[in-house]
């Protein structure tokens, strides 16, 4: 006995790659992190990977593919974007800030950064990027947000289970609860 | 204070092998065992003073102007940073820390001159701490194994070749019988070196922040200073270590060294590794796991722009392309035909009825226990209480998807990847290429998780890489896609059991668990209670899929079996589940006091809105003790919300009690994500589910907020903690909605496919 794709499988993959017969690539211009870019890719490629292999910024992760887990999250125009499921076409003229951007220009950490590193959240770390964007981007609109809007906002997959932690974090970046507690015993 | 994980870019240079003085093949555990008998009395703790060849090679490749290896696993250089290399990887369990605090306590070093380096993949390095620890374990004469020469468990290690992490082995092997005696030993021999230099006894020494001070001149010398001559000393084998009052680092709550790197996107994981020229791949193999690539037409990936190959490997096809991009629509262009190997009919359900019937049929391929269980249970007579579990295949779903880049020049197989144990890798991909080992060279990366399912026994993508890399010219990156991750997995193996017991005055009079799987979990299962009368009986039994270790292994299906099913005679008893336990539990034990204080922490008995219930579970796994309660309702739709988590455990003691929380706490979301909603099904041979759309993760919004974790610091030997958090609470979790809804859960997850 011998068969094709399993039917899931196919309709999986079809799903994901919606055939767009723009092959040739086309230069498309925005900005990444406050830099002026100039691409030349085809226009279905996704963000993700122009900016993962193009632009080299590989702080952003790949992880399902179809924005399902967040590992991808950025910022376009200040919107929280899964930006495994975007074509590039779409960002043209936009302004992206990946997990790269969020240090000032002298190195210091944005205060959701350091609250990562206060309540010690990653494991493996691999979500992180797509969680710490995630958690600017709610607190940018939220200002103080509410246990009631965390849950809603943040829907990153982290398999290590780091959540409670990422719920610490949030609420001492805004001020809604004592620093986390990492004493810094023995920190150079 | 800085952690390098990955100092291996620019990569080893190949230095000749050790010689090994054994077989290639043949070197058994048991053999080996056999004859170490004989070597009983030798009476000395050798472990990591190996021998010289290894020693040597150790040298060559980690040191440079300047600086000085000691056994081989630390360095010194001159101003004064040391570094320790270790044979374990840190996926974000926080080991390199650990193992850098229990080094660097020992040693008296300033903590912020210590770096922590992924040991090289090398021989040299393979961890003999590891399997000197586990055969003493497993064999239960600690006495015996301890009393071997070193050179002798060196060069078993090495002819096995492994470099593992897993089996939360790490910090109670590789820390407490390497790392703190190595740290102990140089602090010595860095002491003894001064005292000669400065005219002076040994005595009127003290060490701290890596100087050696004669408090009555005022006169002291740096390790840097000190370090070339103590290189030269022999150190001692037995050295004296701290006391826990000593202790500086140890037992403290010490920031982790990798995380700063994981905030800013500055980390590098093996799918961001990238070498000048590099192609990226990505691959379908058969979705039949056994099945065969039959055939397939390159022609619609070739007309993808970007696609440059189309690889056929025996049962599987790749794409190679400029980008991930380009080779998945290439990859999806493709119609290939695979054969099913004759697994078509295997299905989900069709497991668990073949499972219910080699039960029945009562044959067991392996069976251990105490006292008379088929005489009390025909004494007890229609008294006998059953319940049957089952539960599914569990995929790892580390974040990460594969990614292992492989460059094949000159003869020489280079890969970069993350991976549990980088010697095996080395072992796997020659194997698979046709090269010796000698050939291959790998390059450990940071990974995206790991949970079991990087072990070389399990990572097929290292065959995969190999036979790519020798069909191209250049490097090349494979990534598998997350439904290649899903379809492929190595999943914790869907089992089942029929658990049975009777009761006699309150008490289980006898217990038996016949549970049936493919591996014999004899020595997993865990059973903590005194019962008269118990027996594990295991009926063998072996899917189409490759059985992985899924974070705690067999603890995780054992451990929901029992803690359910005493949850369930406790009920038939009419008793408290919390106090239930505890009598069956040895009055003062460490068990009982876990559990004491774990019923304390959650305010047991007290009590609870309507619709919400607590449920209790405790397990012994990976020498540790950690007992949980959870508190759960149920949703308008019907699926269970956990409120609060709690955990005591019993570790011994924890060396960073700021990670071991997350550890625990991550273990516990782990398991009730499985618990709650996940599972690989199979119909007509292949998975199911594609994605994390059907395979369900548990996200922010359904984890308990809030999980509090407790430790009891005893002197008990020191425990496992990346495991042992995960058994208790998918049972913990089941008996919490049994109290709230009255409904027992025996069938894992408790959301079923339908819902996905």
């Amino acid at each position: 006995m011998s068969f094709s794709w399993p039917r899931g499988h196919r309709v999986a993959m079809n799903n994901r790659f919606k055939p767009t017969g723009e092959f040739a690539s086309v230069a498309i211009a925005f900005s990444v992190n406050g830099k002026q870019v100039s691409v030349e890719a085809e226009a279905d490629t996704p963000l993700l990977w122009v900016l993962r292999e193009d632009l080299e910024l590989t702080g952003t992760k790949f992880g399902c593919g179809i924005a399902a887990c967040g590992a991808c999250s950025v910022h376009v125009d200040g919107q929280l974007t899964r930006s495994c499921s975007v074509p590039v076409s779409d960002i043209a003229g936009k302004a992206v800030t990946t997990i790269e951007g969020l240090k000032a220009e002298d190195g210091t950490l944005h205060a959701v950064q350091q609250a990562w590193v206060d309540a010690q959240v990653p494991q493996c770390g691999y979500c992180q990027s797509g969680q710490i964007m995630a958690a600017v981007a709610l607190i940018e609109r939220t200002g103080t947000p509410s246990d009631a809007q965390i849950d809603e906002a943040m829907t990153n997959i982290c398999r290590c289970g780091t959540y409670p932690r990422i719920r610490q974090a949030i609420l001492a970046a805004t001020g809604q609860a004592a620093k986390a507690s990492a004493t810094t015993q023995g920190e150079a | 204070m800085a952690d390098n994980p990955n100092p291996n870019i620019e990569e080893i240079k190949a230095a000749p092998a050790p010689e090994t003085p054994v077989k290639k093949k043949g070197v058994k555990r048991r053999i080996f065992l056999a004859g170490s008998a004989l070597l009983v009395g030798g009476g000395v703790f050798g472990l990591y003073w190996s021998d010289n060849s290894a020693r040597t090679r150790a040298r060559q490749l980690t040191t440079g102007e300047g600086e000085h290896n000691f056994l081989t696993w630390m360095k010194i250089a001159e101003d004064d940073t040391v570094t320790l290399f270790s044979p374990h990887i840190d996926f974000g369990q926080g080991t390199h820390t650990a193992l850098g605090q229990m080094l660097a306590d020992e040693l008296d070093a300033d903590w912020s001159k210590v770096k922590v380096e992924q040991a090289p993949s090398d021989v040299a390095f393979s961890n003999t701490a590891l399997v000197q620890s586990f055969l003493g374990e497993m064999t239960g004469y600690p006495g015996v194994i301890n009393a071997l020469p070193a050179a002798l468990i060196g060069m078993l290690t090495r002819s096995q070749k492994i470099q593992i992490t897993g089996g939360s082995s790490a910090v109670r092997f590789t820390g407490q019988g390497g790392m703190r005696v190595i740290g102990a030993a140089v602090r010595a021999a860095l002491v003894a070196e001064a005292a000669d230099r400065l005219g002076v006894s040994e005595g009127e020494l003290t060490t701290a922040d890596s100087t050696v001070t004669h408090a009555a001149s005022g006169r002291s010398l740096r390790y840097g200073e000190l370090a070339a001559g103590a290189a030269e000393r022999s150190l001692s084998r037995d050295p004296v270590l701290k006391t826990r009052s000593q202790w500086k680092l140890i037992n403290k709550p010490v920031t982790r060294l990798d995380i700063p790197a994981k905030v800013d996107g500055s980390a590098v994981y093996g799918i961001d590794f990238t070498l000048p020229d590099m192609r990226v791949a990505t691959i379908a193999a058969a979705p039949v796991r056994g099945g065969k690539l039959e055939s397939v037409d390159e022609a619609p990936a070739m007309a993808v722009p970007g696609v440059e190959k189309v690889v056929k490997l025996d049962d599987a096809v790749i794409v190679v392309a400029k980008g991930y991009w380009q080779a998945a629509k290439g990859l999806a262009a493709l119609s290939p035909r695979f054969t099913d190997g004759g697994n078509g009919a295997m299905s989900t359900p069709a497991i668990y009825a073949a499972q219910d019937k080699l039960r029945e049929a009562g044959k067991p391929d392996n069976q251990a226990g105490e006292g008379d269980v088929d005489s009390a249970f025909k004494a007890a007579g229609d008294n006998v209480i059953t319940a049957d579990f089952r539960v599914p295949f569990l995929h790892h779903a580390m974040m990460e998807p594969f990614a292992l880049t492989a460059h094949f020049k000159d003869g020489k197989l280079h890969l970069w990847g993350g991976l549990q144990d980088p010697i095996g890798a080395r072992d796997r991909a020659a194997k698979a290429a046709g090269m010796d080992i000698d050939d291959v060279l790998f390059n450990p990366m940071i990974m995206g998780g790991g949970f079991g399912r990087r072990f070389p026994g399990v990572t097929e993508i290292l065959d995969q890489a190999a036979l790519l890399a020798k069909q191209v010219p250049y490097p090349v990156k494979l990534v598998w896609s997350r439904e290649e991750e899903v379809r492929h997995g190595t999943y914790r193996p869907q089992s089942s059991a029929r658990l049975s017991a009777t009761l006699k005055d309150g008490r289980i009079a006898a217990w038996r668990n016949d549970y049936v799987q493919g591996d014999n979990a004899e020595g997993e299962v865990g059973f903590i209670y005194d019962v008269p009368a118990t027996s594990r009986r295991h009926f063998a039994y072996t899917t189409n899929q490759i059985d992985g270790p899924w974070r705690s292994v067999n603890s995780t299906q054992h451990g929901f079996y029992n803690e359910s099913f005493i949850d369930e005679l406790a009920h038939a008893a009419g008793e408290d589940p919390y106090q239930f336990r505890r009598k069956h539990l040895p009055e003062g034990s460490r068990h009982q006091k876990v559990l004491d204080e774990v019923a304390k922490h959650a305010g047991w008995g007290t009590p609870l809105p309507e619709g919400v219930g607590r449920g209790i579970a405790i397990v012994e796994s990976f020498g540790t003790i950690v007992a949980e309660v959870i508190e759960a309702g149920v949703k308008e739709d019907g699926s269970p919300k956990v409120l609060k988590a709690w955990a005591v455990v019993d570790c011994g003691t924890t060396v960073n009690p700021l990670n071991a929380e997350a550890q625990i706490a991550g273990g516990i979301i782990m398991s009730l994500s499985a618990t709650i909603g996940e599972a690989i099904t199979l119909a007509n041979g292949a998975v199911v589910e594609s994605n994390f759309t059907d395979y369900n993760l548990l996200r922010l919004a359904d984890a308990p907020p809030v999980i509090d974790v407790h430790f009891i610091e005893s002197d008990a030997p020191m425990g496992g903690i990346g495991e042992p958090g995960v058994p208790p609470a998918s049972a913990a979790l089941a008996n919490a909605l049994f109290a709230a809804t009255g409904k027992r859960i025996r069938t894992l997850p408790i959301l079923t496919q339908a819902k996905a």
